[in-house]
């Protein structure tokens, strides 16, 4: 296990670097994009339409975050921890294949098509504390475009952000077909009949 | 009428504030629970996560800003009083307050209508929201509980319809289940619910309520007491932890209801809480006078 700084976007020597739990801190440019923008991001692709952001250099980050507007009516971000990833599980692989994005970020893990994209394409999964809002907000130095907001509305829109040493993102997905989760999970489902050992002697306490 | 409408408007603002403390500050006991994990914390993820998780605590309180962007389904749990002055009404003046406290805090819009999309309000277009459990109580004050949860922990609830002979044993086993299938989605550490009896509906409630106890406080019972200690350590031996990383608690506590069940059914509820475990209560009096606190009762 490591903990590493990097620029983004990363290069295709830093994905293959990265290993399952390492640590590592991003600066530079992410943008947010949850169910609705993945889908939409793919109805545009296949329809051949030119998106407005390219997401090969930018790091997309799982997230509905509150933003609102200074005084000089400029967006900023009041709060904005990562959402549930699975919910993208259905869309990351194709949209990993069809954009090159090489830095998912979210929370609670992803599944095995996910995995094999990620294998395949070159690009890894980093975790950031769900629910640290605020601390993700103070990470964000600027928010640099907005897009689709009239259409998805503030939390599922595409906010492209400036962020500095955003972090730390716990490699969940690495390039080489490792998923941490999904390996724990195994783990934790085989320490299931210990744990109920615990249970029945306390049933037997009260009895 | 005047004074009715003072009270009106001190509970609107009352529950403006409870809200903004449900959002912003997370109980004492809960903070001091994260504290706790960390001192216990053994790899570098899991201290990396539970710290993160103190820090942006920290932050919001310090700057009373939403701890987690997900500010939850709003919902009231409301103890009326038979001598307070308003009852009915009590709904309206809170479904004002919830409009208010989205702009005001601000919460997220999370109301969205399957047909007409997200009225930004926290309200929606087709009543039930803010949601409402509601009980009356002797005497003349209003209790109030405000409650933020988060829709990630709501999504790993489960109940299950168990077989009787399964008994105590089987609806344990099935809160364990819950846990370890609910592995890092709902941001654990967790608070963990567990309603066992009543019906469908009814322990899904017992176990949503369970999680609006003092972290620590056990049952009255104290065979229940045990089985609540005893799910928490089973809980805690699967290698779950802070978000997951495999290390560390998994559960803050574990809190069990109990109800008369059918003969035919063994309802069990099984409502977990993120880390984020975030409440605020109020006791207005019908002079408009109110106190804030941590926990009713």
């Amino acid at each position: 296990m490591a903990i590493y700084k990097f620029t983004l976007p990363l290069t295709d020597e830093q994905v293959k670097s990265l290993k399952v739990g390492d640590n590592i801190y991003v600066t530079g440019k992410i943008v947010t994009a949850r169910d609705d923008a993945h889908k939409h991001a793919l109805a545009m692709y296949n329809k051949g339409e030119t998106l407005p952001v390219d997401f090969k250099t930018l790091g997309i980050y799982h997230a509905g975050p509150i933003m609102a507007k200074n005084e000089n009516d400029e967006w900023y971000m009041v709060a904005g921890g990562p959402t549930t990833s699975n919910r993208m599980e259905i869309f990351q692989d194709t949209f990993i294949e069809a954009f090159g994005s090489n830095l998912i970020i979210g929370k609670g893990g992803m599944g095995a098509r996910t995995t094999a994209a990620m294998h395949k394409f070159g690009a890894v999964y980093g975790m950031f504390t769900g629910g640290a809002a605020l601390l993700a907000a103070n990470q964000v130095k600027e928010v640099v475009e907005v897009h689709w907001f009239d259409i998805l509305g503030m939390p599922e829109c595409l906010w492209v952000l400036q962020v500095e040493e955003f972090g730390p993102l716990m490699i969940g997905i690495d390039a080489h077909g490792n998923n941490f989760f999904t390996e724990n999970e195994k783990i934790t489902m085989a320490k299931k009949p210990e744990a109920y050992k615990i249970v029945e002697q306390a049933l037997e306490a009260v009895k | 009428m005047s004074e009715q409408v003072s009270l009106e408007k001190v509970i609107e603002d009352v529950a403006v504030e409870l809200l903004r403390i449900s959002a912003t500050n997370l109980p004492t006991d809960v903070f001091n629970a994260m504290k706790d994990i960390k001192s216990r914390a053994k790899t570098d993820s899991s201290l990396l996560q539970i710290t993160n998780i103190i820090d942006d605590a920290t932050l919001a309180r310090d700057e009373s800003k939403p701890m987690c962007q997900d500010t939850g389904i709003v919902s009231f749990v409301l103890k009326i009083g038979d001598d307070f002055p308003l009852k009915s009404k009590l709904k309206d003046i809170l479904i004002a307050a919830t409009r208010r406290a989205t702009k005001e805090i601000p919460l997220r819009p999370n109301t969205v209508d399957l047909f007409l999309g997200n009225p930004g309000d926290n309200v929606g277009y087709r009543g039930h929201i803010p949601y409402f459990y509601i009980d009356i109580i002797p005497g003349d004050k209003l209790k109030i509980t405000a409650m933020t949860k988060g829709g990630g922990s709501s999504n790993i609830a489960k109940l299950g319809m168990l077989k009787p002979g399964l008994g105590l044993d089987g609806a344990l086993k099935f809160a364990i289940d819950a846990v370890a299938e609910a592995g890092p989605a709902g941001c654990p550490p967790y608070r963990v619910g567990i309603g066992i009896g009543g019906g469908e509906d009814m322990c899904m409630n017992f176990a949503k309520k369970a999680l609006l106890r003092p972290i620590g406080k056990r049952h009255e019972d104290p065979k229940v007491a045990i089985l609540e200690e005893a799910v928490m350590e089973a809980c805690n031996i699967l290698p779950i932890g802070p978000m997951g990383v495999g290390d560390g608690d998994t559960v803050i506590d574990v809190n069990i209801n109990l109800a008369a069940r059918h003969p035919a059914s063994l309802p069990v509820g099984i409502v977990m809480s993120c880390w984020a475990l975030r409440h605020g209560s109020a006791i207005i009096s019908r002079d408009g006078t109110f106190e804030y606190k941590d926990y009713l009762e």
